[in-house]
């Protein structure tokens, strides 16, 4: 549905996005993740025609974005970082108003505007003016206007920010709501709400894609590597083990193979109890509280502290973007 | 209805539905109304012509500064709310949005100067003056309007950012285009042909609302102020349409 052929687009000689090239089929969920200033919401306007790319080409259902915007904008409801309301109307009027300025006629909007209102969660405010509504409310009524023309792609930057978690809950579960009805792109920079709506990600950095792939396959490229912490007590440890505790701990744990990285510290002087924070290759937290047991550790706690695909957001943002499927460990070798 | 007829619907309703509009018309009225007791009736007795012609110069200068605020709200506005994402992401031609919101000031602008002919009618009812001269100088009060609201247009146009601050700039730069042409009058005066006539045609105020305070109807003052709007009408949409490549 979507095709992005080496897309840059330039403000000054600063990229905002550098030669991006991907496709989009149609029914899909599509995050793209990314930092602040990855260059998401640069990607969305350019494909919502709200921006000329200064290279590349963009097409949209076989239309070009820079020859034919209009009939490329019958085709997508976009809600911006900011949703565009007008404060002074009902809720109901803006829809309306809305579904016109997208060509709708008439009785088809008289037929959709209670629909959406409907299926938006908007019944009971239909007739207060958008200016009393809550920020939930009138981050439900952006997405309310960009669906209210039934577009086959439907746009969203940001669609949760500045919401409340009960209000994420309740947009997550409208966002749900809405794929199969449309091709979905939205973006974010929290990496729980794209795994929790999208099909598949797109993940940004510096205005380049960093790594795109299913959910299950990014995690997959990194080995599914996962890291927890945990907190034993050492009382149980003998005492002439040479280099004490701290060492006796990382023997026990040099002993499962799955263990990549271990970093030990004490929780204070007086204490003896330790805390380790472990990189694991895969998901082996029952070996190493088998190990540490053996051992002669307390264990207090063991705490799953990320996932691949979290690690990889992150080693991707701070590291400026390393290829998916090349763990850290092998870029060193 | 066409999304010119959309826009304009939608623009009047907001007119009467935010204090914004209420607060310009109210300023035009009162201070036209003040000026007309203070300067044009004055204290001592007068001709009823002189009378009505000093009405027109006081409330032809109230109508710029009230249209210089009117122009706000159009583009400069809807970047600082955010809704022209709306509008540039509907199937709406650039064109279309800047006649739209051109015409729904221009239709205030009409409501607003009609509401101020009690003041001509009172000269028209105690003195001696031809409904003529009265439509004369309320058709310029209403070109001058529209001619200012056009140039509030084609400057917020320029303007691409999106926060208040850029309604305070489109004020500043729309105050200065009108004052640089007014200026331009008054360079006029003083500078050698044939360049005095070329700098003081462009003042609006001063060489194009003149004739019709006095009651005269002349076809180049039309034709400026028809220029005036056509020029910053398409040039604003020049302007939209090129935003996409920025």
């Amino acid at each position: 549905m979507i095709v992005v052929d080496k897309v840059s687009k330039y403000y000054g000689v600063h990229p905002a996005v550098h030669n991006l090239e991907f496709r989009i089929d149609e029914g899909e969920c599509v995050g793209f993740l990314g930092l602040n200033g990855a260059g998401k919401t640069t990607t969305l306007r350019i494909l919502s025609c709200l921006l000329l790319p200064t290279s590349g080409r963009v097409t949209i259902k076989g239309l070009d974005a820079e020859e034919a915007p209009h009939e490329i904008r019958k085709l997508i409801g976009f809600l911006p970082d900011t949703p565009p309301l007008y404060p002074e109307m009902t809720v109901r009027d803006f829809l309306g108003f809305a579904g016109r300025l997208r060509r709708m006629e008439r009785e088809a909007v008289e037929r959709r505007v209670p629909e959406v209102l409907s299926s938006c969660g908007l019944e009971d405010v239909a007739q207060q003016t958008i200016a009393t509504l809550s920020h939930g409310y009138k981050q439900r009524v952006g997405i309310a206007q960009a669906i209210v023309h039934e577009p086959k792609l439907l746009i969203l930057d940001e669609p949760i920010q500045g919401l409340d978690p009960v209000q994420i809950v309740e947009m997550r579960e409208m966002i749900r709501a809405l794929r199969g009805q449309h091709t979905i792109l939205l973006s974010s920079h929290i990496l729980s709400e794209i795994q929790q709506t999208c099909d598949r990600i797109l993940m940004l950095h510096e205005g380049r894609i960093a790594a795109t792939a299913a959910e299950e396959e990014l995690a997959g490229s990194r080995g599914k590597r996962i890291r927890v912490r945990l907190e034993v007590r050492a009382r149980s440890v003998p005492d002439h083990s040479e280099g004490g505790p701290e060492s006796a701990l990382r023997t026990a744990l040099r002993d499962v193979s799955d263990v990549l990285e271990i970093n030990v510290s004490k929780q204070s002087e007086r204490s003896d109890v330790w805390t380790a924070d472990l990189s694991l290759g895969l998901d082996c937290r029952e070996e190493v509280a088998q190990a540490l047991v053996k051992a002669g550790f307390g264990l207090r706690s063991l705490e799953l502290k990320s996932t691949g695909l979290e690690q990889m957001f992150l080693q991707l943002s701070h590291q400026g973007g390393e290829k998916p499927g090349t763990s850290s460990e092998e870029q060193a070798s | 209805m066409n999304s010119v007829g959309l826009i304009v619907r939608r623009e009047l309703s907001s007119y009467l539905k935010t204090p914004g509009g209420y607060i310009i018309a109210s300023f035009f009225l009162l201070i036209s109304g003040v000026l007309f007791n203070v300067r044009a009736v004055g204290s001592s007795a007068r001709y009823s012509l002189e009378v009505l012609q000093q009405y027109f110069i006081d409330a032809g200068g109230v109508v710029v500064v009230a249209c210089v605020l009117l122009s706000l709200r159009m583009l400069a506005g809807e970047r600082a709310m955010g809704t022209h994402v709306l509008l540039f992401t509907s199937p709406v031609r650039e064109g279309d949005i800047v006649l739209g919101k051109y015409l729904a000031s221009v239709i205030f602008l009409l409501v607003m100067i009609a509401l101020s002919l009690y003041l001509p009618a009172l000269i028209f009812v105690n003195g001696k003056v031809s409904l003529g001269h009265i439509a004369a100088g309320y058709l310029g009060m209403f070109l001058l309007g529209c001619s200012t609201l056009a140039i509030g247009m084609f400057a917020s146009s320029m303007l691409s950012f999106n926060h208040f601050a850029a309604v305070l700039l489109s004020l500043m730069l729309t105050a200065l285009i009108v004052s640089l042409l007014e200026l331009g009058w008054w360079i006029g005066q003083v500078s050698e042909p044939p360049m005095n006539a070329l700098i003081s045609y462009m003042a609006p105020y001063m060489k194009h609302f003149h004739p019709f305070r006095r009651g005269l109807l002349q076809l180049s003052d039309l034709v400026y102020h028809g220029s005036v709007i056509c020029f910053c009408l398409m040039g604003s949409t020049k302007i939209l349409q090129s935003q996409r490549w920025r």
